[in-house]
């Protein structure tokens, strides 16, 4: 069997038995009850978009610095990739907030630096849809990248002074936070399934980039001849 | 210094080819008429909670005139020719960076002192109690735009759809500045104004990142 293959029946089983241990494993939270379950997927997925864009933006500094391609295929496979985990948490916590909160949405840091991550990353993609070069695209995107990832942080410290609602940090959150017993092992269960699904879909997304840029080179010796 | 040389010769450049034709202020000016009209009709503007809102929509007025204003930045020179001239020229292309974010920001404010006492009569807020301290956020602000401006417009010039582009791009990086700016403002035109320093701090924070940023990634984004 191929080490794709392996790897992705791993995210698949991985997802599903994170999926199995929120719903059946995990003690049911006190105050929120069956409502909390969400939490293990909501975080891991926005853990998970995270890493992905970091990873990504190492590509984009790696990119500007030795101009591989390679460096452009991660870039854009894992913006790709943090751009579906982010919605999905952006979907997740709105199903949350509506029973635990009384509202879909509110305009509080994390929610709103969330909202603005995704933004610019959808103006990262749609950047690439817009400039036909092939190397300039790179460049440019990469560039543009590396100054988005940089505001992120900025955006966040900017937004907090604003009144915040969603809940205190969890994990390494202070002296009263944590999880309890059960609970943790679960969470940390559902980050590591989701960075392996993860893992997956940048290494399949590297795979069809590196394919079109094969086909664009074999495309431009052919014209050649 | 060839640097400093090099980027106050640009920006004569840029200061004459402006005040020769005066194109950017005078369409800017206009816009953010227009715009504060079109305010104007969206709430009503003599009741006591437009003077809450005046300063939001102060610096969106001026953000969106300036996504207009740094548009012809990297294109006229595109359009002219005249890049890769500008590039062989200096021994830095910081210089071109330079000399431009300094023109831009010194034509935002230009725009922005203009219009403040506009908007004083308008939306009856009283600036000039605390002129000093909203020149400092305006300028502090309209660096923070024309850093990344400047930037930005380098990066939408070699794209299609550019026009649409550099907004789409700008505004969301923006955010920090906005968010600062407004709160800032707003608190200095409040009843009992007070001066948030935080504010202040933070956008020369911000200011100092990505002038960083543009200055050593600078050189890339204007590769042929």
């Amino acid at each position: 069997m191929s080490k794709r293959v392996l790897l992705g029946a791993a995210a698949v089983l991985l997802v599903i038995a994170a999926a199995y241990a929120a719903f059946f494993v995990a003690p049911e939270e006190r105050t929120m009850g069956v409502l909390q379950r969400i939490f293990y997927f909501h975080v891991s997925c926005a853990w998970a978009g995270l890493t992905a864009f970091s990873v990504g933006f190492l590509g984009n500094l790696l990119y500007v610095w030795k101009r591989r391609e390679k460096y452009d295929w991660l870039g854009v496979s894992c913006a790709e990739v943090g751009l579906v985990f982010t919605t999905i948490v952006l979907i997740s916590g709105p199903i949350w907030a509506k029973p635990a909160w009384g509202i879909y949405w509110t305009w509080d840091a994390r929610l709103t630096s969330t909202f603005i991550l995704w933004l610019l990353y959808i103006s990262y993609l749609l950047l690439r849809t817009l400039i036909e070069e092939p190397d300039r695209r790179a460049l440019l995107s990469a560039l543009f990248g590396i100054f988005a990832f940089i505001d992120v942080p900025i955006v966040f410290g900017a937004i907090r002074w604003w009144r915040t609602q969603h809940p205190a940090p969890v994990i390494m959150g202070g002296p009263n936070s944590g999880l309890a017993p059960g609970m943790r092992e679960t969470f940390f269960f559902a980050v590591f399934a989701m960075h392996i699904l993860m893992w997956f879909l940048i290494a399949e997304r590297y795979s069809l980039e590196k394919m079109r840029g094969d086909v664009e080179l074999l495309r431009q010796e052919a014209d050649a001849t | 210094m060839s640097l400093l040389s090099n980027a106050t010769a640009l920006l004569g450049k840029e200061l004459r080819t402006e005040f020769r034709s005066r194109e950017l202020l005078t369409t800017t000016v206009v816009f953010i008429l227009v715009v504060v009209v079109l305010f104007s009709f969206t709430f009503d503007p003599g009741s006591n909670e437009s003077r809450r809102f005046a300063a939001n929509l102060l610096w969106i007025a001026f953000l969106f005139a300036a996504s207009l204003m740094l548009q012809p930045c990297f294109l006229r020179e595109q359009n002219n020719d005249t890049l890769s001239a500008l590039r062989l020229c200096v021994a830095d292309p910081f210089a071109i960076f330079a000399a431009k974010l300094t023109a831009n920001t010194l034509f935002l404010l230009l725009t922005e002192l203009l219009m403040l006492p506009v908007f004083s009569i308008l939306f009856n807020m009283p600036v000039f109690p605390v002129f000093g301290q909203l020149v400092l956020v305006l300028f502090l602000g309209s660096l923070g735009v024309s850093i990344v401006g400047t930037a930005l417009s380098a990066i939408s010039a070699q794209a299609r759809m550019r026009e649409l582009l550099l907004p789409l791009l700008l505004f969301p990086l923006l955010t920090p500045v906005v968010v600062a700016s407004t709160y800032v403002t707003v608190g200095l035109l409040d009843v009992a104004p007070f001066m948030e320093w935080k504010g202040i701090g933070f956008l020369a924070i911000f200011d100092v990142v990505f002038l960083t940023a543009l200055w050593l990634f600078g050189e890339y984004l204007l590769e042929e």
